[in-house]
């Protein structure tokens, strides 16, 4: 099979485009989520504490 | 270094260099004649080096086991004096190739000393040297503090470091000797390339290893960015390098591409080297350092991720801009314009994301050189990706393209961005990792960031006023329908631009030389400090972090 010009944008019109918008709306629903904004915030935090060791438990 | 190996890890190490000195000794063999010969020797004189230092430490007691309770930051001390040192002698490079534009009889008529010898290991050395040491040693702080897990061992991470400079080394040697692959920061020949690989692979296995070791539930966001840096990079490098050697003993090889597919896996390769070496990690280093730093969480943890995926998805699609008006279709052309157009979106929610976390921490900006450091990296991360974006429209870029603007553009990336962001994240470090309260001189600190920022402010406005000149001169017409300037004659308009930024670049080159000393003073003074403080000291210590930078 060779690949054509045409085969190609027919490729990025059709299947590349709703991969994109798939992908993006994947990302938009995570990063939204209800419950992820609680470790979010917690990460975003957590950087800021001075406890400079690793944990061990 | 050694005396931190356990057993079983420095036989592990004598292992992998023997197996290295085997290879160095095959490829001298085998390359006689060839640079390839040359770098096989420098291959074995390493390894054999790297076997000494070995066995001088082999019977060294065990580290103790109470070396889990705290992270392992030898390695990062290392990579940050090598960034250190990488930056003094790619920056000087730089400003070297800078005045050979301005005098091009400078060159001693020594090969060597041709520009276009010289000028891959400035960008090599700044890019690979300095801004690579630097990523891999941030990077090994913050996935420790950020997972609050030590690395899993302590070979690896030395492994990554070396194995990496010697990598920088075989390619910066390389060039002197005329050695290239003659793409555009993928320089360095097959069998380098393959070394590369190898660490490569093995420094993106650690980061895994280390997350799997994690504490943390959710894995910071600085570490998403670190990785797409890894694994991205070790993409591109594979695919760009896919060469044929001429022959097992010959430095010499012809890639797997030609022509415009050459091209685009070139372009392709070299925009997403801007985007996953130069961005995307220094966005880790960023998201990290600014808010540890200014004491306050990132202004929107999902600003962050989103733009992390903007920046991923976008940035892979936009390489063939550096192909407008060639022999690269149409269509391909477009979608790289339209995409580096939609880039802008999550570049300025980064930049954003931010300036808004140093909202309300002004203060600090003013008082603190280090944070104003990374906050002069943000606005000029906003500046040059929108410069980017509006570069990459075709007809813009009929105007910049092949002119000095893009050398302008480059620039404020890498000066403005990379560079200050990288010596925002070093100078904080420092006193952390070597235990002080603040660097040696906080006035040195301040010199260095207007240097820097003079020297930055300097050398793009001289490369937008030439590029921009040469761009117009060579579109004018005159009424026969012919152009008006010859080639030469926009060379000799450039002559004052070349000087002054030659002249910019040296302040930045001062500036990273002051920094250097500050870091050395920093932990010199580090070291004596801890040595009146416990006088079995060296008995117990074996001090390898201050002794390292001697070497």
């Amino acid at each position: 099979m060779t690949i054509t010009h045409d085969l190609l944008v027919w490729l990025s019109k059709s299947f590349g485009l709703f991969y994109l918008i798939g992908l993006s709306l994947i990302v938009l629903v995570y990063t939204y989520w209800p419950a992820n904004q609680k470790p979010f915030k917690q990460a975003a935090r957590a950087i800021l504490d001075d406890d400079d060791k690793p944990y061990r438990g | 270094m050694v005396a931190e190996l356990t057993k079983n890890e420095r036989q592990a190490a004598l292992i992998i260099l023997l197996a290295l000195a085997v290879t160095g000794l095959a490829m001298a063999a085998g390359g006689r004649g060839d640079p390839l010969g040359v770098h096989g020797a420098l291959v074995l004189v390493a390894a054999i080096g790297g076997i000494f230092a070995v066995i001088g430490g082999y019977y060294a007691p065990e580290p103790p086991a109470d070396r889990l309770d705290s992270y392992y930051d030898s390695p990062t001390k290392f990579g940050i004096i090598a960034a250190m040192v990488w930056a003094v002698i790619g920056m000087a490079v730089g400003d070297w190739v800078a005045w050979l534009l301005a005098y091009p009889e400078w060159t001693f008529d020594a090969a060597w000393a041709s520009f276009g010898r010289l000028r891959p290991v400035h960008t090599s050395g700044v890019i690979f040297g300095f801004g690579g040491n630097a990523l891999i040693a941030t990077s090994f702080y913050v996935m420790q503090r950020t997972s609050r897990a030590r690395l899993p061992d302590q070979l690896t991470p030395w492994f990554v470091l070396l194995g990496y400079n010697l990598f920088c080394v075989v390619a910066a040697t390389g060039y002197l000797m005329g050695v290239t692959q003659s793409k555009e920061y993928a320089e360095p020949e097959w069998y380098a390339d393959i070394w590369l690989v190898i660490v490569w692979v093995t420094y993106f296995v650690l980061y895994l290893r280390t997350l799997n070791r994690r504490k943390e539930p959710h894995i910071y966001v600085s570490n998403w960015y670190y990785m797409a840096f890894v694994l991205v990079v070790a993409m591109l490098h594979i695919v760009n390098n896919l060469a044929v050697p001429v022959s097992w003993g010959e430095a010499k090889s012809y890639s797997l591409f030609s022509g415009v597919q050459d091209a685009m896996t070139q372009w392709w390769y070299g925009h997403n080297a801007v985007a996953f070496f130069l961005t995307s990690g220094f966005l880790g280093m960023m998201y990290y350092y600014m808010p540890k730093r200014a004491g306050r969480p990132i202004y929107s943890y999902r600003m962050s991720i989103i733009s992390f995926w903007g920046i991923t998805f976008f940035y892979m699609w936009v390489g063939s801009h550096h192909l407008h008006y060639t022999a690269l279709p149409q269509w391909v052309q477009s979608l790289g314009m339209t995409f580096s157009v939609m880039l802008l979106v999550p570049s300025w929610v980064s930049a954003g994301n931010a300036l808004m976390t140093l909202n309300g921490a002004w203060h600090k900006v003013r008082d603190d050189a280090v944070l104003r450091f990374m906050m002069v990296a943000a606005v000029f991360y906003g500046l040059s990706t929108f410069e980017g974006s509006f570069m990459a429209i075709r007809p813009v870029n009929a105007l910049s393209h092949y002119t000095d603007w893009t050398i302008g553009h480059v620039h404020a990336g890498v000066l403005g961005w990379v560079a200050m962001i990288t010596f925002g994240a070093i100078y904080a470090s420092v006193p952390w990792l070597w235990k002080r309260d603040g660097m040696y001189s906080a006035k040195l600190v301040e010199a260095h960031f207007w240097l820097a920022l003079a020297g930055t402010i300097i050398y793009v406005f001289a490369m937008w006023n030439s590029g921009i000149i040469q761009g117009l001169m060579w579109r004018t017409y005159n009424e026969s329908g012919t152009l008006a300037y010859s080639f030469v004659d926009s060379l000799v308009a450039m002559h004052p631009y070349y000087i002054a930024r030659a002249v910019g670049g040296a302040f930045f080159l001062l500036g990273a030389i002051i920094g250097f000393y500050n870091i050395w003073m920093t932990i010199r003074t580090a070291a004596q400090a801890q040595a009146q403080a416990s006088p079995d000291y060296s008995v117990v210590g074996v001090d390898i972090p201050a002794v390292q930078p001697g070497e």
